[in-house]
């Protein structure tokens, strides 16, 4: 379903949950909504459900403002963040609840619900009530309760929250899977911007009801326009004074303006590592902490810490060392802009765009 | 000191609970069977019994169905303000603090005959007080918060995802009430109605003061109890009030059922 | 679309008809009374309550109901601690008989009361002997109310006994408490809430009873008149207003305590 939404606000009593949001999405995309807790994402997605009253602005399903319309009509699949699976239910009921109030025929239900259970991998489940499956199977079943409709859009509330971390992954691969498969539109609420990265197509960043940035996960990583989004995708570290670091002396010219610096624009090692010397400077590791795959490590530039990676491969460092740090780019912003900033001594530029 | 609490608190049982009921069946069968029975097949025991029955199944019936309307209203509805629903929501118990006199004096002062709403019933040949539907008033009034207050806080703690899950699937609120609410609170609503009824069969200060106790008429079981005492016809009321008592002792039994059956869903 | 506008017609039915009863049932009754009682002026309102025989009966209800309730909080406090606490044969018999009070006919609860403690009754002699009576006393009311009292304190207490958490007992005695100051400092204070709004709701329930007091009490003029039985006594003789006025007045004192329940109640639940 290709889904337009123009200029959507919405407050609760003097609270203004979703500010002037717009964004437009293709059919087939996998969406998540990205932000974090109480910015409202799940105001946007109930209003997309019908589930709540839109305020101002327009919802546009295929060409058509639903903004009218109730739930029962919309055509939408919901997942809800705690399943809400009907507990007076077995999984069996609970999938065909949908078909029934559609009055479909016993014989194409039965076919159906068949279906979905194989599809979701609940066999031998089909008389179990909620109470008794683990936290995956209900997510599943509530997948499937959502789909037996033939849903043209799907909106899932926070789906993998109430799930133990482990089991988390490996469901996230499963939907994403599922969705590819079925080719449904779907929009997914999340506020751990790992599953976002990992699992949607574009990703819509949302904070303080509005829509700071839409992207894919890459462009987002790679290209932020807002120092939110900057801050809120991936680590980082935030530089006052970036004017004193080697290579960003040009900062000055901006006055008030920060430098927000990843670890992996970072990069230490002993003169001997790097070809370009002149680019780098002399830091001092402050601490290190084993990461399992890599080493993370603080190092004192001047007055600033910035924050690397390192290979366990590369000679072991301690505190206390001095090392040469070399600053790849920055990402500036003040109030009024924000900007990538190259390192200007380095001769060959590191190519960004592969 | 265990034993001595536990041994405090069975004596206290008996004497307030137990010896009292007992006394009762003693006191209906001091004739004997026959005065028991005597006492029950007098024309005007089964008269208000007759009444007294009539009236549980009107009120419980109103007072369950408005009350699990109220109750679905005040706890979801988004058309009722924040501040109506809990105005509305404390005016709700107001009936429990009021005593039964009282609540039927109300009825006298609005529904009389000498009231412009009494006269008007009284000219279309309907009379209110001192009749039947007076005494079904009342009792509506001093049972209405029992369904609502058992209901309200099994709605406010189920939520309303299962029934938002239901409406997303296509469902009509008709068909989301029957087949995802109703399986949720059916046995608060029963244990609601138990006490309901429980009320209704012992109301006896508001029914006085509205029915005027009349004979063969507006009598009911409990208002032919308190005649029968002022009348030393002891033995009389002892059956009646026996019948009762069994009444309410197995409306008890059903109260814990209900209950039991409200804790696994 | 049709099916959508009928199930418009059909929710805006239903609403206006709840709402109506509301109206009708519970709201209209109460305001009438209100605007009754002032109906003939301030004055005529101002007689119906100096009335001697009026607020001596007010003022006796009151202090009957008190006794009531503190015969409750006492005797609820210790029953609900019994039965969480405690596992003894008969506890679920005792536990579900609790209730009995609300399932049983108050004139019926009277009747009993009247049985017991009448002058040819075990009780009734021992009292006789003893040189005072109790039936048609002031006795007899206080027993009737704590009998229709009776399930409130215990009902409201054992929840938060239930819910209790064990490991703040065992912490006081870890710390040194002995039993009877670990009850007093941190049973005791957990429990309050619950001894506090069955209280409330004892005495605003004692305040208000008819039905078992109107046999046992009676009802003499200025002794063992209480003010349920006095409206009844005015309604009887055609005398509404002095029954408004006395009603009014009963009916504020309740409505305040049942205001204090709930907001107690509230403030228990947000803190």
């Amino acid at each position: 379903m290709h889904i337009e939404v123009s200029g959507l606000n919405k407050k609760f009593g003097n609270f203004q949950a979703v500010q002037d949001v717009n964004f437009t999405i293709e059919k087939g995309q996998l969406i998540g909504l990205l932000g974090p807790s109480g910015g409202g994402k799940t105001s946007i997605l109930r209003m997309l459900a019908g589930l709540e009253s839109v305020d101002e602005g327009n919802i546009v399903f295929h060409g058509k403002r639903v903004n009218d319309l109730p739930p029962q009509e919309r055509g939408i699949g919901f997942v809800f963040q705690n399943y809400a699976l009907f507990k007076h239910m077995t999984v069996e009921d609970n999938i065909a609840f949908g078909l029934e109030v559609k009055k479909w025929t016993k014989a194409k239900i039965k076919a159906r619900v068949a279906e979905l259970i194989e599809l979701t991998g609940l066999s031998g489940f089909e008389k179990r009530y909620p109470h008794q499956l683990s936290g995956g199977q209900r997510q599943r079943v509530a997948f499937a309760r959502a789909l037996a409709p033939e849903p043209q859009l799907l909106l899932l509330d926070e789906p993998f929250a109430a799930i133990d971390a482990k089991i988390r992954h490996e469901l996230r691969s499963w939907l994403r899977d599922m969705i590819d498969r079925l080719g449904i539109t779907s929009i997914f609420v999340t506020h751990d911007q790992d599953e976002a990265i990992e699992v949607a197509d574009q990703i819509m960043i949302i904070n303080k009801g509005r829509l700071e940035q839409k992207g894919t996960p890459w462009e987002i990583y790679k290209n932020p326009q807002t120092p939110f989004v900057a801050g809120f995708i991936g680590e980082s570290t935030i530089v006052e004074d970036v004017s004193s670091l080697r290579g960003f002396e040009n900062a000055s010219d901006w006055p008030g303006t920060k430098a927000l610096i990843r670890p992996e624009y970072v990069e230490i090692g002993k003169a001997s590592e790097f070809e370009l010397l002149s680019a780098t400077e002399l830091g001092r590791v402050r601490h290190l902490h084993f990461r399992g795959s890599e080493w993370l490590v603080e190092v004192e530039v001047g007055k600033s810490r910035l924050v690397t990676y390192r290979s366990l491969e590369k000679e072991v460092l301690h505190p206390g060392d001095n090392i040469q740090v070399l600053i790849h780019r920055a990402y500036l912003f003040n109030d009024n802009d924000s900007w990538v900033m190259e390192n200007k001594l380095k001769e060959d530029p590191m190519p960004v765009h592969i | 000191m265990r034993r001595l609490w536990i041994g405090l608190t069975v004596v206290v049982f008996g004497l307030l609970l137990i010896v009292p009921v007992v006394r009762i069946a003693m006191g209906a069968m001091n004739e004997g069977w026959s005065g028991f029975a005597n006492g029950l097949s007098r024309p005007e025991t089964l008269h208000a019994l007759y009444m007294t029955g009539l009236i549980v199944v009107i009120v419980t019936l109103i007072n369950t169905m408005f009350g699990v309307m109220l109750s679905l209203y005040l706890v979801r509805a988004s058309w009722l303000g924040l501040k109506l629903k809990q105005l509305m929501n404390s005016i709700v118990d107001l009936p429990f603090a009021v005593s039964p006199v009282i609540g039927g004096l109300m009825i006298v002062l609005l529904l009389g005959p000498e009231t412009a709403i009494g006269a008007l019933f009284n000219k279309a040949g309907v009379d209110i007080l001192y009749a039947l539907p007076g005494m079904i008033i009342a009792t509506l009034f001093v049972t209405f918060p029992l369904v609502v207050r058992e209901v309200m806080p099994v709605l406010q703690e189920i939520g309303s995802s299962q029934e938002e899950a239901a409406s997303t699937l296509g469902a009509s609120a008709w068909t989301t009430f029957w087949r995802v609410t109703w399986p949720s609170i059916r046995w608060s609503v029963v244990y609601g109605v138990v006490l309901t009824v429980a009320r209704a069969l012992g109301e006896f200060g508001a029914v006085l003061v509205v029915s005027g106790n009349i004979l063969f008429k507006t009598q009911t079981a409990t208002t032919l109890v308190y005649q029968d005492v002022e009348n030393f016809n002891l033995t009389a009321a002892n059956s009646i009030a026996l019948v009762l008592a069994a009444g309410s002792v197995t409306l008890l039994l059903l109260m814990e059922w209900a209950k039991s059956r409200k804790e696994v869903h | 679309m049709s099916s959508m506008l009928q199930g418009r017609w059909w929710s805006w039915g239903f609403r206006s008809a709840v709402m109506l009863y509301f109206l009708i049932l519970i709201v209209f009754p109460i305001i009438g009374i209100y605007g009754q009682s002032l109906s003939s002026g301030w004055d005529a309102f101002a007689n119906n309550i100096t009335e001697p025989l009026a607020w001596k009966a007010v003022l006796l209800t009151i202090k009957l109901a008190v006794i009531a309730t503190i015969v409750n909080v006492l005797v609820g406090t210790m029953s609900a601690w019994v039965l969480i606490r405690y596992r003894f044969p008969g506890r679920r018999l005792l536990n579900s008989i609790v209730d009995l009070p609300f399932a049983l006919p108050t004139a019926v609860a009277g009747l009993m009361i009247l049985l017991l403690l009448g002058p040819r009754s075990v009780v009734g002699e021992w009292a006789d002997k003893l040189g005072f009576t109790i039936l048609f006393h002031q006795p007899a009311i206080i027993i009737a109310m704590v009998f229709v009292t009776f399930p409130f304190v215990i009902r409201a207490v054992q929840p938060l006994l239930e819910e209790m958490d064990s490991s703040e007992e065992e912490a006081a005695y870890t710390l040194g408490a002995t039993k009877a100051a670990t009850f007093w400092k941190v049973i005791l204070p957990s429990m309050m809430p619950g001894i506090l709004s069955g209280a409330m709701l004892a005495f605003s329930r004692a305040l208000a009873e008819f039905g078992a007091v109107v046999l046992v009490a009676g009802n003499i003029p200025g002794k063992t008149l209480i003010a349920s039985v006095y409206i009844f006594g005015e309604i009887e003789s055609d005398n509404t207003t002095g029954a408004t006025a006395v009603s009014v007045l009963l009916l504020t004192f309740s409505f305040l305590i049942l205001w204090t329940v709930n907001y107690v109640q509230i403030r228990r639940k947000n803190g």
